[in-house]
């Protein structure tokens, strides 16, 4: 492209008014991609269609316990084909702020269960073995310094000790990491039969099961003959998605989809406005140097042309950088999410989905200065000059 | 007499101001050897810059016809003559009407985007008309960087960049002082006689007119010769 030295030239000719209009589409970009990054990953779990795991809670609340009986009752309705549990302990570490999940679980099942959670044949042994052991996700011993064979006390908000303690003790025996890039292992792991043992009450009971659906079996089936076994009972239950039940704390704050449409789009009507209004003055100011183009022979659609590449250039270098930006931060934060609201991560069709939408606006920003270049008199404009 | 490069035949030019027709050229017949270096003198609102504006193809009769070289003007398509423009005349102002943005050597290269020419024959062409006017030391001057003399031979540059054999220069000297308005003058004489260029120049100043071959008179629309002393 011969123009582009040219056409660079001109974007810049005004510098701070170019930086300005630069840095409020990389503001509106880097909202798409925050907002786009969350509310794919708020979408994620409405598809039960090709769940391959099922969560089982109860039906009224998250915070019912579920018996250990139902375990077996659910491992033996058609389409399971296997089963576990987990709880939510609550505690933190050191200071209140150090919230991090911990959960008892049944460290061989629990780790069959998600085979993307990766830890070593030894560790797991080692873990399995060790009544009071745990095992820690990465980024927990990066941020806190933590190494195996140190001793972590996490101090409990929900489940006080049989002895009326709060304090529980761990042996760390390993350090576990997903490798789903949606996935987090930002969390401790430790025995149920420990917890089981040396609670002080609700023995007997489990926060929630996790299911594996068999291969071929319908999961919106198997979720509906699981709830149907507990009709009735004392604990209803309900199943559904991993993602389903992740989300079911975040989806309190109201039809995120469509909030994030609402502002997109106010975003979006904003940029046009400064991008048409950067490119309409650049145009009236430069009338005769447009004119003299002309004159030296560049035709029409060329003119029309460099008009519109400034305006799509103004876009893609803001809109890029926004991308960019946002989709480092997203890394930033999308680990400590993880528990809250997995799947935080900036898919490669919002990148294209906001490449297209940097053209589209490029063009809508420059189109009428464009033609308006495009149609000026050379006669008249240098008789103006 | 050479043969005629341009030649204009009963060329009328009017304007519609509201609901009056203004006839700012009336039937005018003109014709310009290959190698002159013809002066325009009149009246301003006389129609001169109208008159350049129509031979350099920026304008079209409303009758008559235009013909440079082989190409009649008059017939011609608003994109084919942006191409014809390109290689066959050269425009030089009053205001010099270099882009600010670009130094002086990209503003003598612009014409040659239009050509098939890559970067480096682009440069290269650029130096040499830059030398032609004198001013190959400043090439990476901007213009608010060059005085107006110079800015002025800059344009001049532009306009030999694509060796058109035709200039149309509109008051070249109008916004210079005299001892400055004599060097481009000069300069346009050695385009003219060395270099080849047929040269059109409009001009209000008399003593800009004696550089040139002859002069002719513009008024309401006619153009009346009177020979060099
Ligand atoms: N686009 C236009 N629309 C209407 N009238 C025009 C237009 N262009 C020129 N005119 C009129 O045509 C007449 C001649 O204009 P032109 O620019 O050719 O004069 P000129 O001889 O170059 O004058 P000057 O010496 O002031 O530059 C003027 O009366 C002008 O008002
Ligand atoms: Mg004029």
């Amino acid at each position: 492209m011969k123009y582009l030295g040219l056409i660079w030239k001109n974007v810049w000719r005004k510098k701070i008014r170019t930086s300005l209009t630069i840095l409020s589409v990389l503001v509106a970009f880097l909202l798409f991609a925050l907002l786009s990054a969350i509310a794919y990953a708020f979408k994620a779990g409405e598809d039960v269609a090709d769940a391959e795991r099922l969560i089982v809670i109860d039906k009224v609340s998250l915070i019912n316990m579920l018996p250990i009986a139902y375990q077996n009752r659910i491992a033996s309705t058609p389409g399971v084909q296997s089963v576990t549990h987990a709880t939510w302990f609550g505690g933190y570490y050191q200071d209140q702020r150090n919230q991090f999940p911990q959960f008892p679980i049944d460290p061989y099942a629990y780790f069959s269960m998600y085979p993307e959670l990766q830890i070593s044949e030894q560790q797991l042994a080692a873990f399995a073995k060790n009544r009071t052991g745990a095992v820690i996700g990465r980024e927990i011993a990066e941020q806190f310094n933590l190494k195996v064979g140190d001793r972590i006390p996490i101090q409990a908000t929900i489940w006080t000790k049989e002895d009326g303690g709060r304090t529980w003790e761990f042996d760390i025996e390993g350090i576990i990491s997903s490798n789903d890039p949606r996935g987090s292992s930002a969390y401790l792991l430790f025995q149920h039969d420990y917890f089981e043992e040396a609670r002080r009450f609700a023995k007997g009971t489990v926060g929630w099961y996790i299911l594996r659906v068999e291969k071929g079996a319908n999961p919106a089936e198997v979720a509906n003959a699981v709830d149907k076994q507990f009709q009735n009972s004392a604990n209803e239950t309900k199943t559904s998605t991993e993602a389903a039940f992740s989300q079911s704390f975040a989806k309190q704050f109201g039809n995120i989809g469509l909030i994030v449409q609402l502002i997109m789009g106010a975003v979006f009507f904003t940029l046009l406005l400064v991008a048409g209004n950067t490119m309409a003055q650049s145009v009236r100011e430069r009338i005769s140097e447009l004119a003299v183009l002309k004159t030296l022979g560049f035709e029409d659609r060329s003119v029309l042309g460099i008009v519109l590449s400034e305006s799509i250039l103004i876009m893609l270098i803001g809109g890029l950088l926004g991308i960019g930006l946002g989709k480092l931060i997203i890394g930033i934060v999308a680990p400590s999410m993880g528990a809250f609201l997995p799947g935080l991560y900036l898919r490669p069709e919002s990148i294209m989905l906001a490449i297209g939408i940097m053209f589209v606006a490029g063009i809508a920003a420059g189109i009428f200065p464009a033609f308006k270049a495009m149609r000026l008199s050379i006669v008249d404009a240098l008789a103006h000059a | 007499m050479n043969d005629t490069l341009a030649e204009l035949t009963s060329v009328s030019r009017s304007y519609q101001k509201g609901k009056e027709r203004v006839e700012v050229l009336h039937e005018l017949d003109l014709g310009i050897p290959a190698g002159d270096f013809l002066a325009i003198m009149g009246p301003s609102g006389s129609g001169k810059t109208t008159l350049l504006n129509l031979l350099g193809g920026l304008d079209k009769p409303s009758a008559g016809t235009v013909r440079v070289g082989d190409a009649v003007l008059s017939d011609m398509s608003n994109s084919q003559l942006s191409r014809w423009r390109a290689t066959h005349v050269g425009f030089i102002f009053q205001f010099y009407n270099l882009l600010p943005i670009l130094n002086a050597q990209k503003n003598v290269e612009l014409p040659l985007l239009l050509t098939s020419f890559n970067r480096a024959e682009r440069a290269k062409r650029a130096a040499i008309a830059l030398d032609i006017v004198g001013l190959k030391e400043r090439a990476k001057h901007y213009p608010r960087e060059l005085s107006g003399g110079q800015e002025q031979r800059v344009a001049i540059a532009r306009a030999i960049v694509s060796d058109p054999t035709l200039l149309l220069c509109d008051e070249p000297t109008g916004d210079l002082d005299r001892s400055t308005a004599d060097e481009i003058l000069r300069l346009l004489q050695i385009l003219n006689s060395e270099h080849g260029k047929t040269i059109v120049m409009v001009t209000h100043d008399a003593q800009a007119a004696d550089y040139a071959k002859r002069t002719l008179h513009c008024d309401k629309g006619k153009l009346e010769r009177r020979e060099q002393a």
